[in-house]
């Protein structure tokens, strides 16, 4: 029986609306694994690219002897060097995420979910390897990798707030990391430089709620996080919603400059806007050449 | 009163609890209210945010003093304030005697006296004193009574259409005896003998006060008729400034609906008590007059209802050949014509022209023969109620008519020929009247000597005569004879119209006669001779507030009585009949003068103004409830719970149910987004469960097999659900479900009718066939009468049922009876040569009864086993497969129709293009 055919289905119909995402390679050293990318430029692959003379140092066995009998000298044939670029994600699967606002624009989670597979549907298309930072799913090609994609990204996390992932990731691949940033950021900030060490270039994309975004409250509240472990009481709301403001865009500030020193991007979304922009963005961002 | 205001208390000492309000005050400012929980991710960043302003932590000074308001009229409203309260008077005694007229007068200022009364007694229950109230009109007993007492029995109290005696006064008088009273008299205003007297004695007890209000007082005269002109009068007791009133003529209009059928305006001028007006009515609109009406009064004297005296009968006159031209004065018709002219509407001519006016009455003045059509033609008018007066004459002497046999026409039999006494040729003198009898309707009416009679058609002695005898001679032979003839009479006069016979038209006794007949309307109730010896019997009567009502059930009335007697107990106005005579006897006779009553001097008159006495307490308490909810939403408000959507919420909770409907279109989105299977609820939970766990099963296989792939089964009420999203329903019987309700039934009509399909199982293959009397089988037949279920029949052997999936011979469940019923094919579906099955094309079988139980064999728990043991070893789980293969067979058929069937057209298309 079909468990789980909506989400696959919404990514579905997200990653229909946009060209295959041929993400460029950027780097190629270290990186060996073939791929699809011609980088224009002979190399190790499957396709033909050239005949060259030979020169010295070529074994005899890389002569290609039927083009050299056509003519009087020796020629190797060159393959062009392909290349896959390898994407890990990180989606934050904490309490945190599964807040919403209105029930009509669903939880943050959802939306990350969502945005983050249909990129991977995307990268997967265009014959990128996608898996998940950490070790719980090495990055794979392949249609199963969807699957596997998405039932990972099913799972929720116990924890409050998310720490992005940062361990074990492939030297100069490219990382998405999608969460509220809420938490404590020493983790983020932690994260993202271990990544730029290993010379992982990526993505940082805060998605928000809009009652995050506006602090809609009034009165007398106590706020409790999602599991309980934080709370804070107030007399009244209202006073703290320029204060509350004030600290989300520093907190943003923060981020953006994180972002900026490790050579990452920055983006912020709230669920009350359309995904299709999100996932427009997300492409480019990936897109980019840093 | 306090602080000048006109306010008391009844329970002044509850006002002490204000003092504790300053208390509340102070508790109710140390409670804060409660915070809101909220879930918010963003709290991360609000810790260690202080709260710049604090003052919210106490109760703001407005909801305080909301709260405080609230009890303040809680404890206001349980003493017990009083509007306008009176002061006690002085020198009062224990008693009050409330002392009402209730006359006709009265009734128009009815409710407000009835107000004040019960302002006095309330009064009087303060100021502890007993009570008694006396309707003058309608006296009863003197009781003094505690005033409660008599506030309950108060709306008994009602007036009467006519005004207390002077002997109710003097009894009340000497009922009193000599204890000392306080009186409140609340008089119509109307002149009454006696009415001083009394006053002068109360006066001598106690207090006396007098409360009239007559300046509305209008009373309606009897209207007459004269020279073709309706006079309309109507008198009040007070000349006072000119006023205008209108007078409705109510009656039946020509539908046989009440209305009013005439407005007419009448002005009584400055000074003056009499107003007149003359107004020309069409007759036929006169005739249906019922009673005329002073607008608006309401009170019986302004009701003056009309009798037979306004009303004009049709008399049709009919004579035999009127051979003797020039004389009129042996015209058989002179003397009828002279009687009835003035006070009757005279129709002339022949029979045929006139029957078709239905008149009221037709006489026959000496005419023997009648044709056939006429005769038939009169017979039916006077069954119908008409009155055929007949007079005899040479020629009704000289024919055969009503001679051998009783003519319908005539009320006896006749000898031939007649006779006459006190001829030339005969013995004897003429023969006088006798006096008449006391059945006879002309009893009362003297016989004057001067009538003889010389010449007589004579009665045929027979057993009814002397009961159709109505007036006869001295010496005993009949007169006036009379029969009933449907609700129609036939009277016979053996003498003629005109004076040839007898001098009997000559005479007064003539009109009297004819007037008791009913001949002539012009009843006039002053004449007492005509009136004697008669009794009238109450047809409908009015009541004090001038309303009419049935008066059968009272005794009759003498007619001496009717005319002059007062009113009464036992004489009330309203319409009388005799026969068919009908009489009106009004409140107010033609002559009655309205005088306004004279009060001793040093009497205090006071009008009917009163200011009410009003108990507050509601009004505060409903304050102090009011201001309670207001509080709720200041809380609301003050704690920050009272936001739009909330209060939108909280409104839309109030108005409707949406989370069932939510939760309803939620269900329809899930259901219409996949297939699903559904099966009926029936009530029994294991059923059900075993139902949904077959579904389930069932669910499963097909999307391992095939390309359905259908969602989790649902559960169907079909009282609540919405049937048209399930292609299949599956219902399992059971003997004591509910029968579904007659909505839900023309629900799966049109579900049947669109394309749905049902699966009856009645689950008892194993020990009934189906066809037997089962119980399960018998709730089945029960539950599927009221659906539209076409002829039914046992799958055949090519049924498409047997090849949409699987090529299937058996539709085995957890029984493997063969006995599955579908809709019959078509009885000229005929089986093509060399074609394996017959060409059925058109439909699904809305409708598949079976008792194979197979929910039982396809039902799955969630880990995909079995959860009914079917069969024994390989056979039965070869058995469970056909079951399966069955479902799904079922579920194709159900989702492709007969695309199956098309298949046995390809061979013939092949033809066709030439392969």
């Amino acid at each position: 029986m079909i468990t789980y055919p909506q989400l696959r289905t919404r990514a579905e119909t997200e990653a229909a609306r946009l060209p295959p995402l041929l993400a460029r390679a950027e780097h190629l050293a270290g990186t060996v694994l073939l791929g699809e990318h011609g980088r224009r430029r002979a190399g190790l692959g499957d396709d033909f690219w050239q005949y060259r003379p030979v020169q010295p140092g070529d074994s005899l066995r890389m002569i290609d002897w039927r083009r050299s009998a056509k003519s009087d000298a020796q020629f190797v044939r060159q393959r062009e060097w392909q290349v896959a670029q390898s994407v890990m994600l990180w989606v934050d699967q904490s309490a945190s995420m599964s807040f919403t606002s209105d029930d009509e624009t669903g939880t943050k989670a959802d939306r990350a979910r969502v945005l983050a597979l249909a990129l991977s549907i995307l990268l997967i298309r265009a014959g990128e390897r996608v898996g998940l930072s950490g070790t719980s799913l090495p990055p794979r090609r392949g249609e199963a990798q969807i699957l596997r994609l998405t039932e990972m990204l099913l799972s929720d996390e116990a924890a409050d707030y998310g720490a992005p992932e940062a361990r074990a990731m492939l030297p100069h691949a490219r990382a998405l990391f999608i969460s509220d940033f809420l938490g404590d950021f020493a983790e983020v900030e932690a994260a993202l430089f271990k990544a730029a060490d290993r010379d992982v270039r990526g993505v940082v994309y805060q998605v928000l709620d809009p009652a995050e975004e506006t602090f809609p409250f009034h009165g007398r509240a106590i706020f409790e996080s999602m599991g309980g472990s934080l709370s804070h009481e107030t007399r009244k709301a209202s006073d703290l919603r320029d204060r509350y403001l004030d600290r989300l865009a520093e907190r943003r500030e923060r981020l953006q400059l994180l972002c900026r020193t490790t050579g990452w991007q920055f983006s912020s979304h709230d669920t009350a806007q359309s995904a299709q922009a999100a996932l427009l963005w997300l492409y480019r961002a990936m897109e980019r050449r840093q | 009163m306090i602080l000048g205001l006109p306010i008391g208390f009844a329970a002044p000492w509850v006002l002490a609890a204000l003092v504790a309000l300053p208390i509340l005050w102070i508790i109710l400012r140390a409670i804060p209210p409660a915070p809101i929980r909220r879930r918010f991710p963003g709290v991360a960043l609000l810790l260690g945010l202080q709260d710049e302003d604090t003052v919210t932590d106490r109760t703001p000074w407005w909801l305080l003093l909301l709260r405080a308001l609230a009890v303040a009229a809680v404890i206001v409203g349980l003493a017990g304030p009083i509007l306008n309260p009176t002061e006690k008077p002085q020198g009062q005694s224990d008693r009050l005697l409330v002392l009402l007229d209730g006359s006709w007068a009265s009734a128009g200022t009815w409710p407000r006296q009835m107000a004040m009364v019960e302002g006095l007694l309330d009064e009087a229950d303060r100021a502890g004193q007993t009570a008694a109230v006396v309707n003058l009109s309608d006296p009863g007993e003197v009781l003094f009574q505690p005033a409660a007492t008599w506030k309950s029995r108060l709306p008994g109290v009602l007036p009467q259409p006519w005004q207390p005696t002077p002997d109710t006064l003097t009894s009340l008088q000497d009922a009193l005896g000599d204890i000392a009273v306080d009186t409140v008299w609340l008089s119509d205003g109307l002149a009454l003998d006696g009415r001083e007297t009394l006053a002068r004695t109360l006066q001598n007890r106690g207090t006396l006060r007098v409360v009239q209000d007559v300046a509305g007082t209008r009373a309606m005269m009897p209207p007459s008729y004269e020279n073709g002109v309706l006079i309309l009068r109507a008198q009040r007791p007070l000349a006072g400034l000119s006023r205008d009133i209108e007078i409705h003529a109510h009656g039946l209009d020509p539908s046989g609906a009440a209305r009013v059928l005439a407005t007419m305006p009448l002005s009584f001028d400055a000074d003056a008590t009499e107003a007149s007006t003359e107004v020309a009515l069409p007759a036929e609109l006169r005739a249906r007059i019922s009673r005329f009406e002073i607008a608006g009064a309401g009170t019986a004297g302004a009701v003056s209802l009309s009798d037979d005296s306004l009303q004009r009968r049709e008399i049709a006159l009919i004579a035999g050949r009127e051979d003797r031209e020039g004389l009129q004065l042996l015209s058989p018709l002179h003397y009828l014509r002279q009687a009835l002219v003035p006070n009757a509407e005279v129709l002339e001519g022949a029979l045929s022209d006139v029957l078709p006016a239905n008149p009221d009455v037709v006489i026959l003045a000496d005419v023997a023969v009648l044709a056939p059509g006429e005769e038939a033609a009169l017979i039916d008018w006077a069954e119908a109620g008409g009155l055929l007066v007949r007079f005899a004459g040479p020629r009704l002497a000289a024919s055969g008519l009503s001679r051998g046999e009783e003519d319908p026409l005539m009320p006896v039999r006749l000898r031939a020929g007649g006779r006459s006494v006190g001829g030339a040729m005969s013995w004897g003198e003429p023969k006088t009247l006798a006096p008449f009898a006391e059945t006879s309707p002309f009893f009362g009416l003297s016989v004057p000597d001067e009538v003889r009679v010389s010449a007589q058609v004579v009665a045929q002695p027979d057993p009814t005569l002397a009961d159709r005898v109505v007036a006869e001679l001295s010496d005993g032979t009949p007169l006036v004879t009379r029969k009933e003839l449907g609700q129609g009479q036939v009277v016979l006069f053996h003498v003629t119209a005109n004076a040839e016979w007898s001098g009997l038209p000559l005479s007064g006794l003539f009109m009297s006669m004819l007037d008791r007949l009913a001949i002539l309307s012009a009843t006039d109730a002053q004449d007492e001779t005509r009136m004697t010896g008669t009794t009238w019997q109450p047809v409908r009567v009015l009541d004090g507030f001038g309303r009419l009502t049935d008066g059968q059930t009272l005794p009759g009335v003498p007619g001496e009585a009717l005319a002059t007697a007062p009113l009464g107990p036992d004489l009330r106005p309203g319409l009388y009949r005799d026969e068919a005579r009908l009489l009106a006897r009004n409140v107010l006779g033609a002559d009655d003068v309205l005088t306004p009553a004279n009060w001793p001097l040093g009497t205090s008159v006071e009008g009917l103004s009163i200011t009410p006495i009003k108990d507050l307490s509601g009004w505060f308490l409903a304050a102090a409830l009011v201001l309670l909810a207001v509080d709720v939403l200041a809380s609301l408000f003050v704690s920050g719970r009272l936001w739009g959507a909330r209060v939108a919420a909280v409104l839309a909770l109030g108005l409707t149910l949406p989370h069932a409907a939510d939760a309803q279109e939620d269900r329809a989105i899930l259901d219409t987004r996949e297939v699903v299977l559904g099966h009926v609820i029936t009530g029994d939970t294991a059923v059900d469960d075993l139902a949904h766990a077959g579904l389930l099963g069932l669910s499963e296989t097909l999307y391992f097999r095939t390309s359905v792939e259908p969602s989790e089964p649902a559960a169907v009420n079909l009282e609540t659900d919405e049937l048209a999203f399930y292609p299949l329903l599956y219902w399992p019987i059971i003997p004591n479900q509910p029968t579904p309700s007659s909505e839900a039934y023309s629900k799966l009509n049109t579900y049947l009718r669109s394309g749905g399909m049902i699966l009856f199982d009645t689950r008892d293959a194993d020990v009934a066939r189906y066809g037997t009397a089962s119980p399960n089988g018998r709730k089945l037949q029960r539950l599927a009468a009221p659906l539209d279920i076409p002829g039914l029949e046992v799958v055949p052997d090519d049924h498409v049922l047997t090849r949409t999936f699987y090529l299937l011979q058996d539709f085995p469940g957890r029984y493997a009876s063969r006995d599955v019923w579908v809709e019959a094919a078509p009885a000229d579906a005929v089986r093509i040569e060399g074609m394996p099955f017959r060409n059925l094309n058109d439909g699904v079988t809305p409708i598949i009864i079976g008792g194979n139980d197979w929910a039982a064999a396809w039902a799955m728990d969630r880990r995909g086993n079995a959860m009914v043991p079917v069969g024994r070893g390989r056979a039965g789980e070869r058995q469970r497969e056909l079951a399966y293969r069955f479902g799904v067979n079922l579920v194709m058929h159900v989702l492709t129709g007969n695309y199956k069937s098309d298949q046995v057209h390809v061979p013939a298309l092949l033809d066709r293009l030439g392969q």
